[in-house]
């Protein structure tokens, strides 16, 4: 009966767990000490170690679709619809999407990881023991540089994602730059933006708060400690896809509201 | 100053403590001893509320504590230190920090004030010149006496101590045990967990025997030593275990 139901039982686990976590981390971020230096240390850990990967799988995002959508669309003459398009669907979803599942992958697995090490270390327990919260000392850093920075990563990706596109454009597909560039500013709304940056504040923490969550909760030693890294990577990466579906019907229908 | 009454911890279907309870005076320094997996640990994580009792009454100074939440227990924790068997260091940290985490979390002390505390408290364990050192470039000895150094340097008034000499060569043993002597001498309370029956001989006052989830045996070192047939002698010669 219990091997039956485990599955939903872990999911409740799961969305009983990261939803205190959240509650938790919410009631101790508003009292004081704040650790300034730890929430800086961890922006530079998340958001300015991960630069590189970013920029190298947004470039290769933009230059991939731009390539893609100029071949597919020169048959039907529409090759002049690449700007819109490539810089449309970064913005509006790739950039986002791409960037938070890389997010995911690296830093969802390096707090899981580095917090699950930390429990099975005894480091965890040392911090209460020495009248600390591990709330305060490990998580609410770790979730405040997830919301810095993936919106900040974000940013970058659709700027570098685009240039991506802009360089096969004019390379491979012999569009003007000036005009690829002038298609792109005209296509993009502020809406738009909008759209995209707000889910990465979501995905910022559907990053964050799961890889807390099961690193707080590592059993049983380094195995733990793996398999524990394995499920915050899974769940991040389905919370990032399915949320993203219901996040960006949500936000069609904000904007329908200030249209 | 401690009192444990009637208390029971289980872990899943798992009965650790059935009912133990026993008293701890001011200064005096209690040594609890059983076999492995008999929980001693666990009591001892219980009186810092690093883990809930399911019921019975713990006290420290005073203070009922088993039903505190984090918060309330902050200032139990700042007047009980714990001393973890692995040494529990930050690794994140060199020696220096993690020395200077406590007193810079609960003190008023000034930069200097806490460098100069860290080195009085690295040369009376004998461990000068570490300062910079990671946990990682320690030796297991090194580690357990920076863990005991960094649970002692807000001065607390308990000390619980989970194996400080397991595993340890005579010499790191011999160390810390000075160290638990000096601080009882000041007049620290404190509980020893321990397997290693000479340790507990050299800084206990008294022993408590943990087997089958309640507490067995309990009296002075003289007593317990001096009934050839008692319940202590069996356990220590090896014929009794849980």
């Amino acid at each position: 009966m219990t091997k039956r139901f485990a599955g939903t039982l872990r999911m409740f686990e799961f969305l009983g767990g990261t939803s205190a976590l959240a509650y938790q981390s919410l009631v101790e971020g508003l009292r004081r000490p704040i650790y300034l230096s730890l929430i800086i240390e961890q922006i530079y850990l998340i958001g300015l170690k991960s630069l590189p990967l970013i920029v190298i799988v947004s470039v290769s995002t933009g230059m991939v679709m731009a390539l893609q959508f100029g071949v597919g669309l020169e048959k039907f003459g529409g090759k002049l619809y690449v700007p819109k398009i490539v810089s449309l669907s970064i913005v509006r979803e790739l950039g986002p999407v791409f960037a938070s599942l890389m997010m995911a992958a690296r830093v969802g697995a390096g707090i899981t990881s580095e917090i699950g090490s930390m429990k099975v270390t005894q480091q965890i327990d040392a911090i209460r023991a020495l009248g600390t919260s591990p709330i305060k000392k490990i998580v609410i850093p770790r979730i405040v540089a997830c919301l810095v920075s993936v919106p900040i990563i974000c940013v970058i990706a659709n700027a570098v994602g685009i240039a991506g596109g802009l360089v096969v454009g004019s390379t491979d597909l012999g569009l003007d730059p000036h005009f690829y560039l002038q298609k792109v500013l005209a296509t993009i709304s502020i809406a738009d933006y909008v759209s995209g940056l707000g889910k990465t504040v979501f995905f910022a923490l559907f990053i964050s708060l799961p890889a807390c969550f099961y690193g707080l909760r590592v059993r049983g030693g380094t195995q733990g400690v793996g398999q524990a890294t394995t499920r915050s990577v899974v769940t991040a990466s389905i919370l990032i896809m399915v949320g993203d579906f219901f996040l960006t019907k949500a936000f069609l229908v904000i904007e329908r509201w200030f249209s | 100053m401690i009192m444990v009454r009637r208390f029971k911890k289980s872990f899943d279907e798992k009965i650790v403590h059935r009912n133990v309870s026993f008293d701890v005076e001011a200064g005096e320094c209690l040594g609890l001893v059983g076999g492995s997996g008999t929980g001693k640990s666990v009591i001892l994580r219980s009186l810092i509320g690093l883990e809930k009792p399911d019921s019975g009454v713990i006290s420290i100074d005073g203070e009922r504590i088993n039903r505190y939440n984090e918060r309330q227990l902050i200032p139990i924790r700042k007047k009980v230190a714990y001393v973890f068997q692995g040494g529990a260091l930050f690794d994140s940290m060199n020696v220096f920090d993690n020395l200077a985490y406590p007193l810079r979390e609960h003190s008023e002390m000034t930069r200097s004030e806490i460098a100069d505390r860290i080195r009085e408290q690295l040369a009376e364990f004998g461990l000068e010149g570490s300062e910079k050192l990671m946990p990682a470039e320690l030796s297991g000895g090194m580690q357990k006496r920076v863990g005991l150094a960094r649970a002692i340097i807000t001065r607390p008034k308990v000390v619980l101590y989970d194996e400080p000499t397991a595993g340890l060569d005579p010499y790191n043993t011999k160390k810390i045990q000075e160290m638990i002597l000096r601080l009882k001498s000041k007049g620290v309370t404190s509980i020893f967990v321990t397997h290693d029956m000479p340790s507990a001989f050299a800084v206990c006052d008294r022993l408590a025997l943990l087997l089958n989830g309640e507490i067995r045996a309990s009296g002075t070192i003289d007593d317990m030593k001096s009934d050839p047939n008692g319940i202590l002698q069996r356990f220590i010669n090896g014929s009794f275990t849980n």
